[in-house]
């Protein structure tokens, strides 16, 4: 495209923006809603996502072996353990460990005083893969022979691998539906603008000018309308995150949810927020051009 | 060169608006295409400029077989083909001078291109005073001119009007067939569709004469017929 002609079609696209002004400012508003949601569930599903993960590196599953086998014979067991299928990793304790763990847990503690490592069981610590899955896999651990006892925290463990199951599904059909929203507000905007200007697209086909000459200043339009709303629903973001992640973190009640800071968000949230402004802004207004190329 | 061989158009509801129509238009010619209203003279236009498909037989213009054309080579067959119409189509948010700019611009011609050629394009057509108007600012004949200028700007070997004076007055009318006599003396091929039987008597072009979707008679001289048949 030679230079004289972008800048025209430059024009030609703003053009459109300014002359449908207040559609233009309904779908920007539009765009900078829909992406504001979408984003919001993004950061909490990365949220979530890390507390989980992090969950699952301390929520360990214990499993106590039969005291009368030998540490040999109780070390044999981790084989049959790893063999089971949600099984991320065993790490075997022997009671001498174990003695050494339960001192340090319970230094002072009169009452621990007498407690020697006969009075121990050999064990395996023992994460899983996925801790939704936690009750039945334990019960499979427990038919282990020489297994003894296994002590587990399911509920903590399950509510917080459900909660970042339905977020993620919850997640999906949001921004799924707001991203349709953005779409068809934007296109309909460019078909204004198009539908506006029918006479001269008729004259543009019949003086010969080609198909993408006479979309550009369209995709112009619905890029700029897809951009601008990005850029106001990235900056609103940012600030709405800061502000309620400090409220979240000066909450007692909350002070198990770590979050992020946004800066660490910052560049995935840019390619985010950038490339839906391109795709629903491009793609919408390509949409909306398509049937009346057709003359 | 404008070259139709046994062609035939049937319209999807089931009009058959072409039943088999030879031709062949010289480059350089002024020609006239007469005919009742529904003969299928707007048909044959929208063939030569690719706005329909024939249904059989082979259309070429200015080299481009337009039966096998694909669709992203018909801007460039409508470059070399410059059409004006009875309700001449113009864009009244734009002056006279953007008007014809703005067929130059949109099939990317340079700005000192498009400086150079538009005033003179104007000065053709008699417009050279009123480039700052409006269209709406213009008298009909006026307007048809613009239209003309229009057609014209980006050099097409051929221009094809359909029906260019049915708006206008005979004095405008004969001014309008008079400024396309001029163009094709330049070398334009020239097709006309019209109605009006003085006028083509006037000038004495060759005469196609179609009727009912077939060509009645082609004549050299002038003589407009299908009224005496
Ligand atoms: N888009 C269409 N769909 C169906 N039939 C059509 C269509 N356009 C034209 N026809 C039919 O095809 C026939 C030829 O029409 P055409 O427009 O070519 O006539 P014409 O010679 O230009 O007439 P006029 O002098 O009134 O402009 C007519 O019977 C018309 O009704
Ligand atoms: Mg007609």
């Amino acid at each position: 495209m030679k230079i004289n002609n972008l800048g025209y079609l430059l024009k030609e696209g703003f053009r459109g923006i300014f002359l449908h002004g207040f559609m233009s400012f309904a779908a920007i508003f539009v765009t900078v809603a829909c992406l504001l949601i979408v984003g919001s569930f993004s950061v909490l599903m990365y949220n979530v996502n890390i507390m989980v993960e992090e969950l699952n590196q301390t929520n360990e599953v214990m499993v106590y072996i039969d005291e009368t086998l030998s540490e040999s014979d109780a070390r044999s067991i981790g084989t049959k353990i790893n063999l089971i299928e949600n099984v991320q990793m065993s790490t075997f304790k022997n009671r001498e460990q174990a003695l050494e763990e339960f001192i340090a847990d319970h230094q002072g503690d009169e009452a621990f005083n007498g407690v020697e490592a006969e009075d121990l069981r050999h064990r395996f610590v023992v994460t899983l893969m996925d801790n939704s899955q936690m009750e039945k896999t334990v019960a499979e651990i427990n038919q282990i022979e020489g297994v003894a006892k296994i002590t587990a925290a399911y509920e903590l463990a399950e509510g917080f691998s459900t909660l970042q199951k339905i977020l993620q599904i919850v997640s999906i059909i949001v921004i799924a539906g707001l991203l349709v929203v953005s779409l068809v507000i934007i296109s309909n905007t460019v078909k204004i603008s198009v539908y506006d200007r029918r006479d001269e697209i008729a004259i543009m086909k019949m003086v010969g000018a080609t198909n993408g000459f006479i979309r550009l200043p369209f995709v112009v339009e619905g890029f700029s309308l897809g951009m601008l709303g990005a850029s106001i629903a990235f900056g609103l973001e940012w600030l709405l995150y800061d502000v309620l992640v400090k409220q979240i973190e000066t909450m007692d009640s909350l002070q198990m949810f770590q979050f992020v800071p946004f800066q660490q968000l910052l560049i995935p949230m840019i390619a985010t927020f950038a490339a839906t402004g391109f795709f629903v802004g491009v793609l919408g207004s390509w949409s909306s051009i398509r049937k009346f190329m057709n003359v | 060169m404008i070259e139709f061989n046994n062609v035939t158009k049937k319209y999807s509801v089931g009009t058959q608006a072409l039943k088999g129509v030879s031709m062949q238009i010289e480059d350089g010619e002024f020609c006239f295409l007469v005919g009742p209203s529904g003969s299928g003279k707007s048909t044959i236009i929208k063939l030569i400029t690719g706005e329909l498909k024939p249904t059989s037989g082979s259309v070429h213009v200015n080299g481009y077989s337009l039966e096998r054309i694909r669709k992203r080579e018909i801007p460039y067959l409508r470059r070399t083909v410059g059409v004006v119409f009875q309700d001449f189509r113009l864009i009244d948010n734009m002056t006279v001078y953007d008007n014809v700019a703005f067929a130059m611009r949109v099939v990317g011609a340079k700005n000192q291109e498009i400086k150079d050629r538009v005033p003179y394009v104007l000065d053709l057509v008699g417009l050279e005073t009123k480039s700052r108007r409006h269209p709406s600012e213009l008298s009909g004949g006026e307007q048809q001119r613009l239209a003309i200028a229009r057609a014209l700007v980006n050099n097409p070997s051929t221009i094809i009007a359909d029906e260019p004076t049915g708006n206008l007055d005979p004095a405008r009318s004969f001014e309008i067939m008079t400024l396309l006599q001029e163009i094709n003396n330049l070398g334009t091929t020239m097709l006309v569709v019209t109605h009006e039987k003085d006028l083509v008597e006037q000038f004495t072009n060759r005469v196609i004469t179609i009727n009912d979707g077939l060509i009645s008679s082609d004549r050299m001289d002038g003589h407009y017929e299908y009224e005496n048949q």
